[in-house]
């Protein structure tokens, strides 16, 4: 049964230098049609995979804190009326742009059940925010925040990027520190990927990129680590922390290989063994939910193979690890009988180790972990 | 056909080829021969239509011979046979050229009208008269602005010391001259000449496999004649064969009853190896066959050896296969298995040249799909041992103890380089760079000139052609013969990763360049393979003697550590996309390391200061 939703919103008013979502500029796009088509998409996904109560809603973009009031109103009461959920249980995150959320949106989302808040932050360098294309302030960071705390927010996240170029180690030390500052419930430290059709890309191949050396981004994680620690957030997965309990349910459902829906322009899903992508520009999105289709452009049956490798190579990003016992209730076969050279290999090698039935990253192995995932996976 | 209409039919053969050097217009004067003689209808036309392998044509050069059968109405009102017997235009095939050469009566030389001569073509143009051939020359090319047909024409009589008075005037392109160009093959190639009826004698001048009908023999008749049935005997290898099919092609194949005196064609007998038809060998009849072989047979030595192994260890015996059908193909080609400790199991192949061993690596990777690693090339070193017996040495790293070593010897080749004057400078400094000894230098005209070096053969294996190349701007060419071994200061240098020595990174190199070569070996190591989980000290040694170092440093960060939303196929596809470039790395101990690597050794070009 599917107990987790994802939902895009594609619009931003303004572009990142490194984000390669799916997003286009706000102005001008059919924001309200693509709204009721979202609503649309709900109703026949939940005809489709019945779903008795969903335990965890993530609304991600694009930017969903640039969609106006009477907008924001329509998309959770959408939500609200078509997908089920406890109200008094489930974890509704919203994705905030620091400086878009006035009190007036707030309220809104407070109202209808959202429970928690993730702040694109990025960084606490002004001119660092300025250079990836991020057009908040830092006041606007500590204004938003303050706002959402006074409206009710009590589990509020924020993300930070490493290895911006021209970020050294002590501005993001600096950054690190304000952040911890503000005791929030959650952190998310993301590294800088420079991917395809990005302002970043298109510099870096022309040579006018110069990011920080390896040993640089390295001890940028280390320091991550390191100080999260040392202010009593657990690091539970690769790039994320939390205070005891403020774990992102939502995420988890990723990396426990469980399944979830993925609504809107762009959006993956797992639903019934199938990975699915939906149709990222708005009209290839809108038309076939207007004709009453589900905007799929692909479908990928997870082969047993593949989901006991993906077992793997998600469930290894958390800190808690992948359980042997659990693995073999799931999959009907012993973890060894499957990957037992991979696993000896990645202890031999320091990456993994293993206790009490339990394999899970060793420290290196968490700033090596594509070495260890990429074992996992038969090419 | 009796006697008389065979010996009529020979005196109208006329059996030529094409001597050009490359650009100078060899494929397209053939192309305009074959439309002249209407062998194709022109909707038929490929460019370059005897070139046929796809490898030749993206390089522009031609590796396998071809033979065609043309019929031309001559001007005397008579129809004659003409067999054009294509070669090919690079000095690592010097044999097989002489081979198809040998099948010939007459040559067609052909110079560029703005170029002149060039080493290529001299050499070749050598071994015409070798085989005592008639040349007929053409100065091609007349139509381009900067001609000058008169100093080629100057120039073909000084340095060649042919008569070109009678040289004909064309333009392959413009179509100018062709028809003259084949009223001379008729005048002056004189027509073959043998007895029909004495015992077979046929020279084998290539072959190629083909997977229906096993080896198909390109031969040339020089006594007697071969028809289906036949019993037939190779004698150089003994082998005896009952023959399927004769014929020729005009240029697609077509069978005919009998091959006789003067015809060039092809033979198949259920032949299963190419190696039982070597280039050069004789064909005759298995009983009361010819008492002696055609001359000039012999069977052909690699000057060049490397180590070529599958990445992907459970493929060695996909990569024994196909070297297998290659060598059918390519009776030059050689192979032994050999075993590396970083490398595992391969082969150890001699080839021809340099080129001959691109090619083939390039087929393998291509037409068998298995990716391989290469070793730098080697050629034979002689080790003199101090207890007197002396051992021949193709792969560095078999390469004795020193203490055990009184001198090793190394072939020298004799270079030709010719170029316009205003280059003499750089390709001198070139050679003195490569351990040359100046021999010679002459001006053929007054702006062109020879320079001849005695120079390592090892030197030329190392990008020396490149070099020449480029130090010139293109406009010098290059020809060189092995002519001997040489005592040289020579030490081996190994090259050792995470302080282990790597066997297939040993090269021999010359003791003065030896630290030299050393840094910058390491330091390309360096650039050439990834961080890996430890840090991996790089070090080039002679003996015990370590005499160059760089470091590897350790993989700090690799992590995918970004938000993708629920987009696992993604995930997974980053991950694979990492795998797959490891899975082209091969493991040597406990680095991976990438293919260029095994070639950095032969590579030394973006490190040679440009001037």
């Amino acid at each position: 049964m599917i107990k987790s939703a994802y939902i895009h919103i594609p619009f931003c008013e303004h572009i990142c230098h490194y984000c390669d979502f799916n997003k286009v500029y706000l102005q001008g796009q059919p924001v309200d049609e693509y709204l009721s088509m979202l609503k649309k998409e709900f109703q026949m996904s939940v005809m489709e995979y019945p779903v008795e109560s969903l335990t965890t809603i993530f609304v991600g973009g694009g930017t969903p804190t640039s969609l106006n009031e009477k907008q924001l109103s329509f998309l959770v009461s959408s939500i609200r009326e078509e997908l089920p959920y406890d109200r008094n249980s489930v974890e509704f995150t919203f994705e905030a742009n620091p400086g878009d959320l006035s009190e007036g949106k707030l309220a809104i989302l407070h109202e209808a059940g959202v429970n928690r808040l993730s702040f694109g932050v990025q960084s606490f360098n002004e001119e660092l925010l300025r250079k990836i294309g991020r057009t908040h302030k830092i006041a606007d960071v500590y204004d938003s925040i303050e706002k959402a705390n006074k409206v009710g927010f009590d589990n509020i996240s924020i993300d930070l990027i490493y290895g911006l170029p021209g970020q050294t180690m002590e501005d993001f030390e600096d950054t690190l520190k304000k952040a911890l500052e503000l005791k929030m419930e959650h952190y998310s430290s993301y590294s800088l990927i420079v991917e395809p059709k990005t302002v970043f890309y298109n510099l870096m191949q022309k040579g006018r990129l110069s990011l920080p050396p390896q040993e640089i981004e390295a001890r940028m994680y280390e320091c991550v680590m390191e100080e999260m620690a040392k202010h009593g957030y657990i690091q539970y997965e690769i790039s994320n922390y939390a205070k005891q309990g403020y774990e992102s349910k939502h995420n988890l459902t990723y990396w426990n290989n469980e399944e979830y829906f993925g609504f809107g322009a762009g959006a993956h899903g797992y639903v019934e063994g199938k990975r699915t992508a939906n149709y990222g520009p708005l009209k290839k999105y809108i038309t076939p939910l207007q004709e009453g289709r589900l905007p799929l452009i692909e479908t990928h049956e997870v082969s047993k193979q593949e989901k006991m490798e993906e077992e793997m190579f998600l469930g290894l990003r958390k800190m808690e690890g992948v359980n042997a016992q659990s693995f073999e209730e799931k999959f009907g076969t012993p973890i060894s009988d499957i990957f037992g050279q991979q696993l000896t290999e990645l202890k031999e090698k320091g990456l993994l180790e293993e206790s009490a039935g339990t394999y899970r990253l060793t420290y290196s192995g968490k700033l090596l972990g594509n070495e260890v995932f990429q074992s996992f996976i038969a090419v | 056909m009796n006697r008389e209409e065979k010996l009529n039919r020979q005196s109208r053969i006329r059996n030529f080829s094409i001597i050009a050097h490359i650009d100078h217009g060899k494929s397209t004067l053939a192309d305009r021969i074959l439309e002249k003689t209407n062998a194709l209808a022109q909707r038929e036309m490929k460019s370059q239509l005897l070139d046929s392998m796809d490898l030749e044509r993206e390089r522009g050069i031609t590796i396998k011979l071809n033979a065609v059968q043309l019929k031309y109405n001559a001007k005397d009102g008579e129809e004659y046979i003409f067999h054009l017997i294509d070669t090919p235009g690079h000095v690592d095939f010097t044999y097989e050229v002489s081979r198809s050469l040998a099948a010939c009566e007459g040559a067609v030389l052909v110079v560029d009208a703005a170029q002149g001569i060039e080493a290529q073509t001299l050499a070749n143009v050598y071994l015409a008269l070798d085989n005592n051939l008639e040349i007929i020359p053409v100065i091609n090319k007349i139509d381009l602005p900067s001609a000058d047909p008169e100093r080629v024409r100057n120039e073909i009589e000084e340095v060649i010391g042919l008569d070109a008075s009678e040289a004909v005037l064309a333009s392959a392109k413009a179509g100018i001259g062709i028809e003259e160009i084949l009223e001379q093959v008729v005048e002056l190639v004189p027509p073959p000449e043998g007895d029909p009826d004495a015992p077979l004698k046929a020279l084998i001048f290539d072959s190629l496999y083909d997977a229906y009908r096993g080896v198909v023999a390109y031969i040339r008749v020089v006594e007697g004649s071969v028809k289906p049935g036949d019993k037939i005997r190779m004698m150089a290898t003994g082998k005896e064969f009952e023959v399927i099919e004769v014929g020729v092609f005009n240029p697609k194949t077509v069978l005919c009853d009998e091959l006789t005196v003067g015809d060039v064609g092809f033979l198949t007998a259920a032949i299963k190896n190419v190696g039982d038809t070597r280039v050069g060998d004789t064909i005759t009849n298995a009983k009361s066959g010819a008492a002696e072989a055609l001359p000039g047979y012999r069977k052909l030595n690699p000057m060049v050896y490397c180590g070529l192994y599958p990445i992907d260890a459970s493929k060695f015996n996909d990569l024994r296969d196909a070297l297998e059908k290659l060598e059918l193909n390519d009776s030059a080609l050689q192979f032994e298995p050999e075993t590396s400790q970083a490398l595992g199991f391969g082969f150890r192949c001699g080839f021809l040249g340099l080129l001959h061993m691109e090619i083939i690596q390039e087929r393998i990777e291509r037409e068998f799909k298995i990716d391989l690693i290469t070793t730098a090339p080697s050629v034979i070193y002689d080790v003199i041992l101090t207890d007197g017996s002396s051992i021949k040495v193709d792969n560095p790293s078999n390469m004795p103890d020193p203490q055990k070593i009184d001198r090793i010897e190394e072939p020298y080749v004799k270079a030709t380089m010719m170029a316009p004057n205003e280059f003499v400078g750089a390709i001198m400094e070139l050679c003195q760079d490569k351990r040359g000894i100046f021999i010679d230098m002459q001006y053929m005209d007054e702006t062109r000139v020879s320079i001849v070096y005695e120079i390592p053969l090892s030197e030329i294996v190392y990008d020396f052609f490149d070099q020449l190349k480029s130090n010139t701007k293109g406009y010098a060419s290059f020809d060189y013969e092995l002519i001997g071994y040489k005592e040289s200061k020579l030490v081996k240098m190994d090259i050792l990763l995470n302080a282990e020595t790597v066997d297939a990174l040993s090269f021999i190199v010359h003791r003065d360049f030896a630290y030299e070569r050393g840094k910058v070996i390491v330091e390309k190591l360096k650039k050439l393979i990834p961080r890996q989980q430890f840090e991996v000290p790089i070090q080039a040694a002679i003996g015990q003697k370590i005499i160059a170092r760089s470091t590897i440093s350790a993989m700090r960060k690799n992590v995918l550590a970004k938000c993708y939303g629920g987009d696992i196929s993604r995930k997974r596809k980053l991950l694979e996309k990492q795998k797959e470039g490891k899975k082209r790395m091969k493991q040597v101990g406990s680095v991976e390391v990438p293919q260029e690597a095994f070639m950095a050794v032969l590579k030394m070009d973006d490190t040679t200061p440009k001037k």
